[in-house]
């Protein structure tokens, strides 16, 4: 009796599971496979009925590209923006935040304590609360802080210094905890031949490191490409220096039922994360627990 | 086609100068570092003054700034006192906002880690948890905004006498009812903007759920099934309270995730028909309005709200280890 009641639920559980499983692809599926379909039959028809007519196209992809039009979207030259601002924003963090932790987890000063837990608490601050006096600062000057004043390309200077600083708390966290549980006996063993504190973190911690600055960097690239409120923000908007997904998301507002460029700009601007998501999935899923404090 | 190759070479310059100077920079400190001072104070600040300067100058600073402009005029020249708190809790659309963020906040994690939780205790034991793990995990690594298209796409409405175009509306007519605007009508449409975000969250519940699942003790379980508990019992009354730990993360986590939810607001709706939100809101006013001082009030809101979550969630997350 019991046997059979397990099986059944066990069977109730698969059931949903696969449920569960059609329900998360399917929404996905139907976006992806309407990128591919002319455009009038977007328009004009489901995007189940492409399996009883079948006609594939690139031209979304072209059009959202490249095409010369102002409303097409010229998304590759948004993808360009989208590289320029994210390697800064991922390695400025990562270099700055591996220093700090490691002075912080291996250098014995004064206020080490205090210090740390000041650190830490600052990635209670969400970034809202720090946008409108950063463009404020970026444009006007501050205290004793002159005006930066850029214009053209060098308004990715302004992206670039708004994530490295919202990164970095959550970077200066996620290291410390994994640089202070190094052996200290290696460290200190290092110390007593008479390394400097350049040796140490260049020969002995930063090779160790490895597996802690790959987590980080995984994550704050995929949330800096996929990031909107900084960019939208800062970025000002324009070809010449907004990411894909601000552009993407005026196409969605501006022209909400051109779905022949917004399916297609969709699968463009996803394309490289999930890429890195494959590439590198098994610390995609390992730095999620630790992740999820950001921003 | 069109793309303008020479309009692209300003900006790799301007990132090969970027990278440049940042690499000048940190050169320069660790040549410090093999140099200069030996003291462990002259080497803990060089290491340490790069990060505290700019967590000083871009967020600490401008923190206490927001805080300050919250009390002042849109144009943050005058005092204002309360006022900026005062239209936050009286003005109606500032109060759909707060009432949006009160159901996204109740709903979201609710749903979240219930789906997480059906779902991870579904495929842990099973041959193609990774795939089936990787499955619900993918809408993670596609942009609030490319979820927030799917599920416009999935929510499009064409007239009755039309064929439908989206997955929702073609269902409704299959089953003989009407095509509705789905994110147009209020209330209702905030519900499915909360699909929306439950379907880019739901995987990274599943996935520390079934971490959590998986490090249950294979023999309490089996000792509760001799002891003839049924699969459903074991469930509820073994395998939840022990992994309690991880989904107290998970549903803190997905707190603070919602209160700051912004994206998908601006991409499916902007914030029209009555679908606002705390951080869309003050995105708004902020930036498309110019009230600086509602914006700030608004962010300040934010931050109180987030703030006793994050503290409960950092002791939290250190019992679960």
């Amino acid at each position: 009796m019991s046997r059979v009641r397990e099986r059944l639920a066990s069977r109730a559980f698969s059931l949903t599971a696969v449920v569960i499983a059609v329900l998360w692809t399917t929404p996905t599926l139907g976006l992806l496979l309407s990128s591919f379909r002319p455009e009038d039959e977007i328009k004009t028809t489901g995007w189940w009925t492409v399996f009883g007519s079948p006609h594939v196209t690139l031209d979304n992809y072209d059009e959202v590209l490249f095409g010369s039009a102002n409303a097409s979207g010229r998304l590759a030259e948004h993808l360009v923006n989208s590289v320029v601002i994210t390697l800064p924003s991922v390695l400025f963090p990562l270099v700055l935040g591996f220093f700090a932790a490691y002075a912080l987890a291996w250098i014995d000063f004064r206020g080490r304590g205090a210090l740390l837990v000041g650190i830490f608490a600052l990635q209670i601050v969400p970034l809202q609360m720090a946008l409108v006096p950063l463009l404020k600062l970026f444009s006007q000057g501050w205290l004793f802080l002159p005006a930066w004043g850029l214009t053209g390309p060098a308004r990715f200077t302004h992206v670039w210094f708004a994530h490295t600083v919202f990164a970095l708390p959550f970077a200066v966290f996620l290291l410390h905890n994994f640089l202070a549980g190094l052996p200290r006996d290696l460290i200190e063993a290092a110390r007593v031949d008479g390394a400097s504190h350049g040796t140490l973190l260049l020969r002995i911690v930063l090779p160790l490191a490895g597996p802690a600055l790959v987590t980080f960097a995984i994550i704050q690239f995929i949330w800096v490409w996929n990031d909107l409120l900084v960019a939208l923000a800062l970025s000002g908007g324009t070809a010449e220096t907004a990411p894909v997904t601000v552009r993407l998301a005026g196409l969605a507002g501006t022209r909400g039922n051109e779905w022949q460029r917004l399916t297609a700009g969709a699968f463009v601007s996803a394309f490289v994360p999930v890429l890195v998501f494959f590439a590198l999935q098994r610390h995609f899923a390992r730095g999620l627990l630790t992740g999820s404090v950001k921003g | 086609m069109s793309f303008d190759a020479v309009a692209q070479q300003p900006k790799l310059q301007h990132l090969l100068q970027g990278v440049v100077a940042f690499a000048a920079v940190v050169c320069l400190i660790l040549l410090a570092l093999h140099r200069g001072p030996a003291r462990r104070r002259g080497a803990a600040f060089l290491l340490l003054a790069p990060a505290l300067l700019l967590l000083t100058a871009g967020l600490v600073l401008p923190g206490l700034r927001t805080l300050l402009l919250s009390f002042m005029d849109r144009e943050g020249d005058a005092r204002v006192g309360l006022d900026n708190y005062v239209w936050l809790f009286t003005d109606p659309e500032a109060l759909i906002a707060l009432r949006n963020t009160l159901a996204w906040v109740v709903l979201v994690p609710l749903l979240v880690t219930a789906v997480g939780l059906l779902y991870a205790a579904a495929v842990v034991r099973s041959r193609f948890r990774a795939l089936a793990l990787s499955l619900v995990l993918l809408p993670m690594a596609i942009s609030f905004v490319g979820a927030g298209l799917v599920w416009k796409f999935v929510y499009a409405y064409r007239p009755a006498e039309a064929d439908q175009i989206g997955l929702l509306n073609q269902l409704v007519v299959t089953f003989g009812g009407t095509p509705r605007q789905w994110l147009v009508e209020s209330p209702w449409n905030v519900l499915f903007l909360v699909v929306a975000m439950v379907w880019t969250q739901a995987g990274f519940a599943a996935v520390l759920l079934a971490g959590a699942i998986g490090a249950v003790p294979g023999e309490i379980t089996e000792a509760a099934r001799l002891d003839g508990a049924s699969p459903r019992q074991i469930f509820w009354r073994i395998t939840v309270p022990l992994i309690r730990p991880t989904l107290l993360v998970v549903v803190l986590a997905e707190v603070i995730g919602t209160f700051k939810a912004f994206d998908i607001v601006r991409t499916m709706t902007a914030g029209q028909f009555d679908t606002g939100v705390i951080a869309h809101e003050m995105y708004d006013q902020a930036f498309r309005y110019g009230e600086t001082g509602r914006g700030a009030a608004l962010a300040v809101l934010l931050f109180a709200l987030v703030t006793p979550v994050v503290a409960y969630r950092i002791r939290a997350q250190r019992s679960a280890g």
